[in-house]
């Protein structure tokens, strides 16, 4: 697929379709490519690559790339063009000044995962068909299933359709697909309140505060956060009580309702692995519950459960009635 | 050198945990972590903990002092109390020689008495590596993870724990548990270090080196049109600045709590945009600025000051960690390669 | 081992003055009277008052009051603000003295000195020119070139007109950046008002502003002669620790809260340009 996509790129550079190319560039390693914007042929050729581990979602780049002259290409995965369409939706980026072509993802890996098999020293990870297969400094060979290592977003993926793009690589679009992603909020759901307070007092308590989890949240693009404001009286980099511990995570999650699509960037980059998509799947979870199905960045100029009203709305007694039966 | 059996291991830090406290790296949900040691606790075989071990000297957070003001008096309160004395017992090499890092900062004159007093009732024992990660390279730094640094450096090879005292502290830690260890050879350990050696210089890392940094004037490097590139993607967390062993880079905040003030320092991070934000103005306003002077800091600014010394001790963390695949070694490479016209 | 360098003393209040609409200069003393430390001039302390937090101000009194210490500040963010609402016999924190101040002693003896100061610039300043009064055979001609927005901007203005411009062999030179009714002074910015006056180049010059104005007044002097090594600067960045630890305040590879503030303008050249 690298080389098709790299093909179409260079068509679409020299038709003067776009004056520049949204993409991903070769690192070190296979699994630590860098999000990178290409402008010629020859870097292209040099550096641009896909592969099993280009899991960065780059929609959120295209606000920047936007604001800039010309027109940029893009290529969105299913999730990101999720994300890209609500951006649209936020009028964070302009449409007209980014050409989509819309790529198929079967599923990125985790190189985290790869190493809790207690695999060290690799030399090379080779991917075939179902299979990586990892080779290692010990002069080990490690044949390992790839969805057994694929990210949290990709094995609970809930789409494969491209919702925003002016063309397709493969010509056709995938679909919803059927996801358990609900799964581990039910369990949460099913604890008692202790119990769940102990649950995220536990994870969160990792936290080291390096906003990694909102420095890449498409959904976080607020010129100026409240939690780096200093007038804001918010302002915080390390907890000063555990109550601003959960407080920042809580407060994020609050603010993304409605506009969360997902995307599972927060859980990928969380350094601390913190599970952080729980908590906007909960309130993905209740708002489908509450208000019907809904799913952020699908569909063009929509509102929000949270940002809209209907008279049959829940009304705010739901929360006790909820709390109050242990769920 | 002495041995003990790993079959008696757990004896081992038992009596070390009885009169003092005992820091070890345990496997824990999101990787290694170092946890205080208890019966049951057992020692972790990953290469590296997940985040450093600077945070027994340099925690996350830490008071410093309370102050109280009553109409127009002020009183200023030191809420310290005096520590006990504590073993980290299992850091791997780079992690130690991080520590020698930030003795230069906090150590300098005037010395930081907060972390003055945690480091001096340390004793740091190491554990050789055995199974480098291909992100290792801290043989670039003149570091042997083969053989650490530290008060008492271990090794694990044959069923035996081999420890060899390298400092006053690390003799009388020894010498404390003396009825529990046998003499040993030091020959047993070659093969092993050998190994490990050869393991490094061989991985895709082990060629890398910093020194030819040194060749380029500051402001060379300063003006470097590669820092656009390298900076565009970065999203500006403080990831790499966490998970470093090295960076030192700290904020002093107060928290109010009704009663008194209290001051606390935190980690801070050069990424943030507020790291140099003044009331009339910023001395660094874009992402570029600011991941430039992170690099600067570690590859060009902290070796200007302190004998040449890179601030970066290989340990790969950031190569890891970064949400967007960022890191030291690339930054490295780009700086060398020739500059474009 | 209580105690650190992070830690504060306690200093007291004891005078307030209004200097221009939003500069008020503060008087310390050490609460049993007397000043709370020794300084030398260009060095700089860290204030702080709880709730509001810390901040590092130039020490605007020269060494050799020995009564006390004082600071000029301009209101501009959440601590100074509070500073400027306090009363007399408030307590305050503060320590320090910060950074290696400038050369009076050493490469300033002896010489013909030429101050150049914009605005709050002066505060840093008034440290040394008060001390180089106070040790008057030390030094040669004293020059001060000195500007603000409006008349009512000019920092110690009593003190310039009434001490100042009475000594001997010291010649002040006042601009504004606007005309303004009731001023019969020169107006313009500060680097044209130094070409103009056009100064010999035997004088050390030191200047203190906002860094556009240091910028375009270093350019001038060059331009009239001077070598940068002749020529003093101070900076101001942000600040945590005041000891070269906490990693804020680096221009390079220098820190400005331990290696400087003071500067010799030639060591710029060699600094990048983040200030």
């Amino acid at each position: 697929m690298q080389d098709r996509m790299i093909a179409r790129a260079k068509e679409l550079l020299a038709d003067g379709t776009v004056d520049r190319v949204m993409g991903w560039k070769k690192g070190e390693f296979l699994y630590d490519a860098t999000p990178a914007v290409f402008y010629s042929a020859e870097e292209l050729d040099a550096g641009f690559v896909m592969n099993a581990f280009t899991a960065a979602n780059v929609s959120k780049y295209l606000i920047k790339e936007t604001k800039k002259e010309g027109k940029i290409l893009a290529f969105l995965k299913p999730c990101d063009s999720f994300s890209f369409r609500q951006l649209m939706n936020e009028h964070r980026v302009d449409r007209d000044k980014v050409y989509i072509v819309g790529i198929p993802s079967w599923g990125k890996a985790d190189m985290e995962k790869i190493r809790q098999k207690g695999i060290t020293g690799i030399t090379s990870i080779e991917e075939r068909e179902g299979d990586f297969v990892v080779n290692t400094i010990l002069r080990e060979t490690h044949v390992i299933k790839k969805y057994d290592v694929y990210l949290e977003k990709c094995k609970n993926c809930k789409s494969k359709e491209i919702v925003v793009y002016d063309e397709l690589l493969d010509g056709e679009n995938g679909a919803a697909v059927t996801n358990s992603r609900f799964d581990e909020v039910a369990k949460l759901e099913a604890m008692t309140p202790d119990e769940r307070f102990a649950f995220w007092q536990n994870e969160l308590s990792r936290c080291i505060r390096c906003n990694a989890c909102r420095n890449v949240c498409p959904a976080c693009t607020c010129e100026k956060c409240v939690f780096d404001n200093p007038k804001s009286g918010l302002e915080n980099k390390a907890a000063a009580t555990s109550f601003e511990e959960n407080m920042f995570h809580i407060i994020r999650a609050f603010h993304v309702a409605g506009r969360c699509t997902d995307c599972g960037e927060c859980s990928r980059v969380c350094p601390q692995h913190i599970p952080l998509h729980l908590l906007n799947r909960k309130f993905i979870k209740d708002m489908n519950e509450l208000y019907g199905d809904f799913q952020a960045g699908e569909a063009e100029q929509q509102r929000h459960p949270v940002t809209s009203y209907r008279t049959d709305d829940a009304e705010p007694g739901v929360i006790y009635t909820r709390g109050g039966t242990g769920k | 050198m002495k041995r003990i059996a790993l079959t008696s291991l757990d004896a081992l830090l038992a009596r070390i945990a009885e009169t003092q406290a005992l820091y070890v790296p345990v496997d824990a949900k999101g990787g290694a972590r170092f946890e205080q040691w208890e019966a049951g606790k057992v020692l972790s075989d990953a290469t590296n903990t997940a985040r450093s071990a600077k945070d027994f000297f340099f925690p996350q957070t830490e008071s410093l002092y309370d102050v109280k003001m009553t109409g127009k008096k002020l009183e200023i309160v030191d809420t310290r109390e005096d520590g006990e004395d504590f073993v980290i017992f299992g850091a791997r090499a780079c992690d130690v020689r991080s520590f020698s890092i930030l003795d230069s900062v906090f150590l300098a004159d005037p010395v930081d008495t907060y972390y003055k007093s945690r480091r001096d009732r340390a004793t740091v024992v190491s554990l050789a590596c055995t199974k480098p990660e291909e992100t290792c390279f801290c043989q670039a730094f003149g570091i042997d993870a083969a053989a650490p640094e530290g008060d008492v450096a271990a090794w694990k090879e044959e069923g035996y724990l081999y420890l060899k005292a390298q400092s006053e502290k690390g003799e009388r830690l020894l010498e404390a548990l003396s009825d529990l260890l046998e003499d040993a050879d030091e020959k047993a350990v070659e093969t092993q270090q050998m190994r490990t050696r050869w393991f490094l210089s061989a991985l895709p890392l082990g060629k890398v080196s910093f020194e030819g940094m040194k060749q380029t004037d500051l402001m060379d490097h300063f003006k470097n049109e590669k820092w656009k590139s390298l900076s565009e993607a970065c999203i500006g967390c403080g990831t790499c600045t966490f998970v470093c062993p090295t960076c030192q880079c700290y904020d002093v905040r107060e928290f109010d709590d009704g009663k008194k003030v209290r001051k606390f320092r935190c980690w801070d991070s050069c990424m943030y945009s507020d790291f140099t934000l003044m009331a009339h103005g910023n001395s660094r306003n874009s992402q570029l600025e600011r991941f430039r002077q992170r690099f600067m800091h570690k590859l060009v600014y902290h070796p200007n000051n302190h004998d040449g010394e890179f601030g970066c001790v290989g340990c790969g963390r950031c190569l890891q960690k970064c949400p967007i695949g960022m890191n030291i070694v690339k930054v490295e490479k780009a700086l060398e390669a020739p500059h474009e016209e | 081992m209580k105690n650190d360098v992070l830690m504060p003393l306690v200093g007291v209040v004891t005078d307030i003055r209004q200097d221009t609409p939003d500069v008020k200069t503060f008087r310390v003393n050490a609460p049993g009277g007397g000043k709370v430390f020794e300084h030398i001039p260009g060095q700089c302390a860290m204030l702080s008052v709880p709730g509001a937090g810390e901040g590092m101000f130039s020490i605007t009194s020269s060494p050799t009051n020995k009564a006390f210490m004082e600071f000029s500040i301009k209101k501009c963010g959440c601590l100074t603000s509070w500073l400027h609402q306090m009363e007399v016999g408030q307590e305050i924190g503060i320590r320090g003295p910060y950074g290696n101040g400038f050369p009076v002693d050493t490469a300033f003896k002896g010489k013909d000195m030429l101050f150049i100061a914009g605005g709050i610039g002066l505060a840093p300043l008034r440290s040394v020119i008060n001390y180089c009064r106070d040790k008057r055979a030390d030094y040669g001609e004293i020059d001060i070139v000195y500007g603000a927005r409006s008349m009512d901007d000019l920092v110690d203005y009593r003190e310039i007109i009434d001490e100042w411009m009475a000594d001997e062999g010291i010649h002040v030179h006042l601009t504004i950046d606007r005309p303004q009714e009731g001023w019969d002074g020169h107006v313009g910015f500060v680097p044209n008002y130094v070409k103009e006056l056009g100064f010999d180049t035997n004088k050390t010059a030191i200047i203190c502003g906002p860094p556009i104005m240091i910028k375009f007044t270093l350019a001038g002097l060059t331009e009239l002669g001077f070598d940068k090594t002749q020529v003093y600067t101070t900076m101001e960045l942000r600040m945590k620790c005041g000891v070269g630890k906490c990693g804020r305040c680096n221009i390079g590879d220098k820190y400005v809260c331990k290696d400087g503030p003071v500067f010799r303008c030639d060591q710029l050249d060699h600094m990048p340009d983040e200030y």
